[in-house]
C-alpha cells in the first residue's frame, strides 16, 4: 500500500518534471490543424516533419536560415570550450599540484567570482566591448562566456588533476621525463576524461545564454540561437509548431551532453559538503 | 589579491633562466595560474569596478561609452533618483517576495523529490531521476517557450483544461466559462505565478538531486533506529536527517536565492521583452533602463550596483559556509 503510494508520487513527479520536454517534441511533429484542434492530442495523429522542414529551408532574413543561427551558436561555444579548458587546465594544475602561498586565496577568489551576478555585468562589458571596437562580432561573445565559465571550469576541473595520483608523475620524473613531458603524457591522458565533461558546461554555458548575445550583436545575420529564438519565434505567437521545432533542435544537444555529465554538476557545486 | 599575485607573475618572467631554475619550483604555479588571473581580472573583476564607477555618471548615449563625448560626473544622484522612486521599491519589493517564494517552494519541492528518490525501488527511482534531470537540462530559454506555449491563450493547454471545467464550477470559482483568449500575464499576480512555476520547474531538480547525494552519503543506521523507536518520517526527517544534511541544506539554501534573485530569460521571454513595467524585478529593471530607449547606463549602473550588494552579502554567507566545510575535511 505504502509502495503505491511512492511509486504514485514518483510517477506524478516524473510527469510535472518530463512533461513540457515531452510536448514541445510532440507538438514540433503534429500537423498544423492538430495543433490548433479546440482538442489536443497527447500523442501526435499523423505525426510529420514539416515543421522542421520549414525553419530548417526557409528564409528567416533573406539568405539566412535557422542553420546559420546554428553554426553562429556553435562556433561560439566551441571557441568558449578551447580558451576556457586550455586555461583551466593551467590553473587547476596549479592548484590541484603545488602548495604556495596564494593558493587559499586563489580558491577563495574562485568562489567569489562566482557569484558576482552575471546580469550586473551587462553595462559595464557593453562598454568594454565598444571600447574595443569588439561591437556587433562574435568574438565579443567569446570573450565574455570564456570569462564566465572558466572560474566554475577551474573549480570542476581541480577535483579531477587531484584524483590523478602523483605517484605516477613522480615514477615519469625519475625516469627522466621533463616537467612539459610529464604534464603531456601523464597528467594529460588520465585528466582528459575530467576535461572532456569541464567542456561540455562551458559549452551549455555558452550555447543558453541570451542577455548578452542580445546586448552585443546588431546584425541580425551574426545572432546566435537564442538571439534568433526570442526575436523571430518568441514574440510570434502563432507558429507554434515551427517554434517547437527550433526549440526542439536548439535543446536537443544540450540535454544530450548534459546526461552525459550531470553527476559532476553536483559534486563541483556541492563539493566537500557530506562526508561519509 | 589578484594584483599582487600578478605583480609576482611579472617579477618570475623578467627572471634570468639560472635564478628561474633554482626556484622553479616556487614559480612554476603562478605561472600557470597567471592566465586564468588575467581573465579573471579583465573579465569580472574590472567590469565589476567600472560598473560601480558608471553609477556616478550621467551616461545616456552610446557616444559616450565609445569615448568621443565628456562624461558628466554627478555624485549619487542616480541612486538618489532611485532610492525616491516609489517604483524602485515596487520593484524591490517585487524581487525579494519572488525569491523568498521562489527559494522556498524550490526547497521544499527539490527536498521531497530526493527524500522520494531515495525510497523508491532501483528501477523506479532511475525512471524519475531521469524525468527529472530532462527539466534541469533544458535551457531556460526553450522550457520558458514551452511553459508559454502550454499557457497560450488559444490553443494552449491549460486554457483547454479550464474550458473543460463545468460551465457553473467554473463560473462560481472565477467568474468566466469561456476561457479562450484569457490573457494569462496580463495580470501582474498571475504573471509572477506562472514565472514561479517556471522557475522552480527548472531549479527543482539540482536541489532533488543534491539532497539525493547527500542522504546516500549519511549512514543510515540512524534513521532506522528512529523509525524502530517509533518515530514517524516527519520526526525522523526533522530529528536525524535535516541536522546531519546541515551543511548540504545550507549551501542550496544560498545558491537558490543568488540564483532567483536574478532571474532574466525566464522573466525577458515570457514578457516578451521589457515593455511590461508592472512585473520588472531588479535584473530586468537595471537592463531595461540602460538598453530600452533612451538609454540610461548610469542609472541602468547604480540598479546593478544595489543587486550587486544585496547578492553581495548571500555570498559572504556562502564563502563562509564552504570554508568551513573545506576546513574541516
Amino acid at each position: 500500500m505504502k509502495k503505491i503510494a511512492l511509486n504514485g508520487a514518483g510517477l506524478l513527479v516524473a510527469l510535472f518534471a518530463a512533461f513540457p520536454v515531452y510536448w514541445m517534441v510532440a507538438t514540433s511533429l503534429k500537423p498544423n490543424r492538430e495543433i490548433f484542434s479546440s482538442t489536443p492530442r497527447p500523442v501526435p495523429a499523423e505525426p510529420t516533419l514539416e515543421h522542421y522542414r520549414e525553419i530548417l529551408t526557409g528564409n528567416l532574413i533573406p539568405g539566412v536560415t535557422f542553420v546559420d543561427f546554428f553554426l553562429n551558436s556553435v562556433l561560439v561555444a566551441v571557441a568558449t570550450v578551447l580558451l576556457s579548458g586550455l586555461v583551466a587546465l593551467l590553473a587547476a594544475t596549479a592548484v590541484a599540484r603545488f602548495r604556495f602561498k596564494l593558493r587559499t586565496s586563489f580558491l577563495i577568489l574562485l568562489l567569489v567570482v562566482q557569484m558576482i551576478p552575471l546580469e550586473a555585468l551587462v553595462i559595464p562589458l557593453f562598454l568594454m566591448i565598444q571600447r574595443l571596437g569588439l561591437y556587433n562580432t562574435l568574438p565579443s561573445l567569446i570573450l565574455t562566456y570564456l570569462g564566465f565559465s572558466l572560474p566554475f571550469a577551474v573549480w570542476m576541473l581541480r577535483g579531477f588533476v587531484a584524483a590523478v595520483p602523483k605517484e605516477l608523475e613522480e615514477a615519469a620524473a625519475i625516469d627522466g621525463a621533463s616537467r612539459a613531458q610529464t604534464f603531456r603524457k601523464v597528467l594529460f591522458p588520465l585528466v582528459a576524461p575530467g576535461l572532456v565533461a569541464t567542456s561540455i558546461f562551458s559549452f551549455i554555458t555558452a550555447w543558453n545564454e541570451l542577455i548578452f548575445a542580445l546586448t552585443f550583436i546588431n546584425d541580425q545575420q551574426k545572432y546566435t540561437l537564442p538571439v534568433a529564438m526570442t526575436f523571430f519565434f518568441g514574440r510570434d505567437d502563432t507558429a507554434w509548431g515551427s517554434v517547437m521545432a527550433a526549440s526542439t533542435l536548439f535543446t536537443l544537444p544540450v540535454i544530450i551532453f548534459f546526461l552525459l555529465v550531470q553527476r559532476r554538476m553536483v559534486s563541483g557545486l556541492v563539493a566537500g559538503a557530506v562526508k561519509g | 589579491m589578484t594584483t599582487l599575485t600578478e605583480a609576482t607573475d611579472e617579477a618570475a618572467a623578467r627572471e634570468t633562466p639560472a635564478r628561474r631554475s633554482r626556484r622553479k619550483v616556487d614559480r612554476l604555479p603562478y605561472l600557470l595560474l597567471l592566465p586564468c588571473l588575467a581573465i579573471i581580472a579583465v573579465l569580472l573583476l574590472w567590469p565589476l569596478g567600472q560598473v560601480v564607477m558608471m553609477s556616478f555618471y550621467k551616461l545616456d548615449s552610446v557616444r559616450q561609452l565609445r569615448g568621443d563625448r565628456e562624461w558628466p560626473w554627478v555624485g549619487l544622484a542616480n541612486y538618489a533618483q532611485i532610492l525616491g522612486d516609489p517604483f524602485f521599491r515596487t520593484v524591490l519589493r517585487n524581487t525579494v517576495l519572488f525569491a523568498v517564494a521562489n527559494v522556498a517552494l524550490t526547497m521544499v519541492l527539490g527536498t521531497l523529490v530526493g527524500l522520494l528518490l531515495n525510497r523508491l525501488g532501483k528501477k523506479m527511482a532511475t525512471f524519475v531521476a531521469s524525468c527529472v534531470m530532462l527539466a534541469w537540462a533544458t535551457p531556460a530559454l526553450t522550457g520558458t517557450i514551452v511553459w508559454k506555449w502550454i499557457f497560450d491563450d488559444t490553443s494552449g493547454l491549460v486554457t483547454w483544461l479550464f474550458n473543460k471545467l463545468p460551465d457553473g464550477l467554473s463560473t462560481t470559482l472565477f467568474g468566466r466559462s469561456d476561457w479562450t483568449g484569457y490573457g494569462w500575464f496580463n495580470d501582474p499576480l498571475l504573471f509572477f505565478g506562472i514565472l514561479t512555476l517556471v522557475v522552480v520547474w527548472h531549479s527543482f531538480p539540482f536541489i532533488a538531486v543534491s539532497v539525493l547525494a547527500g542522504l546516500k552519503s549519511v549512514p543510515t543506521e540512524l534513521q532506522e533506529a528512529a523509525r524502530v523507536d517509533g518515530a514517524g518520517p516527519w520526526r525522523v526527517f526533522w530529528s536525524v536527517t535535516f541536522p546531519m544534511l546541515r551543511p548540504v541544506f545550507g549551501i542550496l539554501v544560498v545558491l537558490s536565492t543568488i540564483w532567483d534573485f536574478k532571474v532574466f530569460t525566464q522573466q525577458f521571454v515570457l514578457a516578451g521583452g521589457t515593455q511590461d513595467r508592472s512585473t520588472f524585478m531588479l535584473s530586468i529593471y537595471s537592463y531595461a533602463e540602460a538598453f530600452s530607449p533612451p538609454p540610461k547606463y548610469g542609472l541602468g549602473s547604480a540598479i546593478a550596483v544595489i543587486l550587486t550588494v544585496i547578492l553581495l552579502v548571500v555570498t559572504a554567507l556562502y564563502v563562509r559556509m564552504v570554508l568551513k566545510q573545506e576546513d574541516e575535511s
